[in-house]
């Protein structure tokens, strides 16, 4: 018998830069609706791309004094999400003597360029790339974190975390409880691209937040954009616990922001209420978020050809959109404030069904909002089935199966 | 690939596969390229994750020796990078196939990089092959741009693996002329000149080209002819495998589970088949998807 080993680590995704910008979630093959276009990533009404905008980026808070006031001489630049990455590790490195950076080819750049040019401006003994080893990059991380320092480390490829689980789930979750509180490896952060982007096929689309939700102890962080992900990452660095934190790879390119230059972060734990409305919550993280952005918009404005299936009675439903951010520990106050005004909410995630985060959210929200509920908590996810390459497109939650949720969740 | 193709696979299977399209004998077009599979040949399916095949292939020549009618005459060969050979899963595999013991034959194909990572960055100690007796196995380095080196080793590799029941290793010595994929630019993190030194004066395909010359078994225009047709047979191939459509949509589903499909599998079906009855012919995204599909949905559409 013949048995190989192959592993594609670097696929097509690069290839994003020289695609058309047809989208699969927009509605550029049909006739603008009377509204205007639906946004795309790109075009998002989400990002924050003028400098005013993004210095309001609520919660923000400047790490030099810890207020949250805008100074007038504050500074942004355009960046897309590797860029904002790359900037938050280059203000770690800068203002941390004890922070490394490591991974997989992290050295040249990185596979998806959140490194790039780390290692000749802060030298190879801070930032380097390790042999192929996930669960070694963890290990050597919670020892670095175990005496004080702080470890960032990447995993390439949120698929390939798993060699890294025992570590994750039965060390770097419970250093602190077994120790008594007398270690602790808040100082980890591990980095790793998450989701999909279309053509990744079983290794490459995975989004495996949901496995960590019993670590107990760990903390799951997942950005939108690059305020976001500069923010949250600074945060996440600077958490007492160790963080997962997750990178949504098709957002590395086409998501860009003015992000704030200055060194800031964004509190873990919170979600952020993005659209305000009070008919329905629709809660979702990552990539998802510009999917939902795009429903929202078809259901005000539904294009000619599936406006049949949208009732017009629905077309002024005011619709809650919230980003959780932290898939743990999750901000149930958030949530459960929205559900009890708006009586429905609709889960929207990448990962399966079965035990995917939606499942552990439905569960709380049926308990604590019980008698506001007007129909069933309802999720919008992959099938429970690995992600298959050609069958992709039809696998993962986009625009339309989240419109049609919200249409039957508004009807129920 | 090669052992593949050696053993009968075709040109327009291993298209098929890289296309994912309905012929795709491999995984019904759910794998990334290159990921082949074929019971027929032996040959279980490749999986994108690294190292995890390693100890599965202690367990197939340990099931192979307790198959009687292979017991003696089949060994299991696993292929593997100096990249691969740095996750726990290889020491595990090496381990395991050493103690139990089990006849199977590791080959690490040692090509200096794993994306950007030169090797001197994968190891501090003597590659892998210096591995191999901390374990107890029979191990052989050789230079892997040898073709008949290659050949002789792995033959006596094969030999000892049968006779003794037990794991040998063989580290095979080469370079990584190409770029580790399409989205890939080792120029990056590697000198041009250093590439195109390699492919002029250790490329394993010219050497054994000069061999056959100097033996005066093969010539230039030998060489020419089997070029031409090789080339002819992949292009064909490729623009074959270019034209045809998926697999049914239906199979997104299938092979998830055998026996009974679970209930949850079967609504998330349903599921679909609803909303692609609702949005399938009037949105034009899911219009122009489902036409890449054999049947283009209809079995779902029609339930």
């Amino acid at each position: 018998m013949i048995s190989t080993t192959v592993r594609s680590r670097l696929p097509r995704f690069l290839e994003l830069r020289s695609r058309p910008k047809v989208r699969w979630n927009s509605s550029s093959a049909e006739p603008p609706p009377a509204g205007g276009h639906a946004p795309s990533i790109a075009t998002s009404e989400l990002l924050r791309t003028t400098r005013d905008s993004a210095l309001r980026t609520p919660g923000l808070s400047w790490a030099e004094d810890g207020s949250k006031t805008i100074v007038g001489g504050r500074e942004t630049r355009k960046m897309n999400t590797y860029q904002a990455v790359r900037d938050a590790m280059s203000i770690a490195l800068t203002k941390d003597e004890s922070a490394v950076v490591f991974g997989e080819d992290v050295a040249f750049g990185g596979v998806f360029r959140c490194t790039m040019g780390l290692a000749e401006e802060f030298g190879r003994e801070r930032v380097f790339n390790t042999p192929l080893t996930e669960q070694g990059i963890v290990g050597f991380g919670i020892g670095l974190a175990a005496m004080g320092h702080t470890a960032i480390a990447e995993i390439q490829f949120a698929d390939y975390i798993f060699p890294a689980f025992d570590q994750l789930v039965n060390e770097a979750a419970k250093v602190r409880y077994r120790s008594g509180g007398q270690f602790n490896v808040g100082g980890l952060t591990v980095r790793t691209p998450t989701m999909s982007v279309g053509h990744g096929g079983l290794y490459h689309s995975q989004s495996p937040e949901g496995f960590f939700m019993g670590a107990a102890g760990l903390k799951i962080v997942i950005p939108r954009s690059p305020i976001q992900a500069k923010g949250l990452l600074l945060g996440s660095i600077r958490d007492p616990n160790p963080v997962v934190f997750m990178e949504p790879k098709i957002l590395y390119r086409s998501a860009v922001e003015q992000v704030p230059i200055d060194d800031f972060t964004l509190p873990l734990g919170r979600a952020e209420t993005l659209m305000t409305g009070n008919d329905i919550t629709v809660l979702t993280w990552g990539t998802p978020v510009y999917h939902c952005e795009t429903a929202i918009h078809m259901l005000a404005n539904p294009p000619p050809s599936i406006e049949q299936h949208i009732p017009s009675s629905l077309r002024s439903a005011k619709v809650e959109l919230i980003d959780l951010r932290t898939i743990l520990p999750w901000d149930i106050e958030t949530v459960t404030e929205s559900v009890n005004r708006t009586g429905r909410l609709v889960i929207v995630h990448e990962a399966g069904m079965t035990l995917g985060a939606g499942a552990e959210i439905s569960a709380q929200v049926q308990k604590r909002c019980f008698l506001k509920l007007d129909a069933p908590v309802r999720r919008v996810t992959g099938w429970d089935t690995p992600v298959g390459l050609q069958y992709e497109k039809f696998n993962i939650p986009d625009a339309v199966r989240i419109l049609d949720a919200i249409v039957e969740t508004l009807t129920y | 690939m090669g052992v593949l193709l050696w053993r009968g696979f075709t040109i327009d299977n291993a298209m098929a596969q890289c296309f994912g399209n309905m012929e795709d004998t491999s995984g019904k077009g759910r794998q990334m390229p290159v990921h082949f599979g074929s019971p027929k040949h032996h040959f279980h399916t490749i999986s994108s994750t690294l190292a995890t095949q390693i100890p599965q292939a202690a367990g197939v020549g340990f099931a192979l020796r307790r198959t009687p009618e292979r017991s003696g005459k089949s060994i299991a060969a696993c292929y593997f990078g100096e990249g691969a050979a740095s996750e726990g899963d290889f020491h595990a595999g090496l381990l395991m196939a050493s103690t139990i013991p089990s006849p199977t034959l590791f080959i690490a194909r040692n090509n200096g990089f794993a994306i950007s990572t030169p090797s001197t960055e994968q190891y501090y100690g003597d590659g892998i092959a210096a591995r191999g007796p901390g374990y107890g196995i029979d191990t052989v380095r050789v230079d892997g741009n040898d073709v008949l080196a290659v050949l002789s080793a792995v033959k006596e590799a094969r030999r000892r693996c049968l006779e003794q029941g037990r794991a040998v290793l063989v580290e095979a010595m080469s370079y990584r002329v190409g770029h580790h994929s399409t989205s890939d630019d080792s120029f990056a993190y590697r000198a041009r000149s250093e590439v195109e030194d390699r492919k002029k004066i250790d490329n394993p395909i010219v050497r054994f080209r000069l061999f056959l010359e100097s033996k005066g078994w093969w010539d230039s225009t030998a060489e020419e002819e089997l070029k031409g047709r090789l080339k002819q047979d992949v292009m064909k191939a490729f623009k074959r495998a270019e034209g045809l459509t998926r697999c049914e949509l239906k199979e997104l589903f299938t092979d998830v589970y055998g026996g009974e499909e679970p209930w949850h599998l079967k609504e998330q079906r349903e599921e679909l088949s609803g909303l692609l009855r609702k949005y399938g012919n009037s949105w034009e995204p899911w219009k122009q998807e489902l036409a890449k599909f054999k049947g283009k949905g209809e079995e779902l559409i029609k339930g």
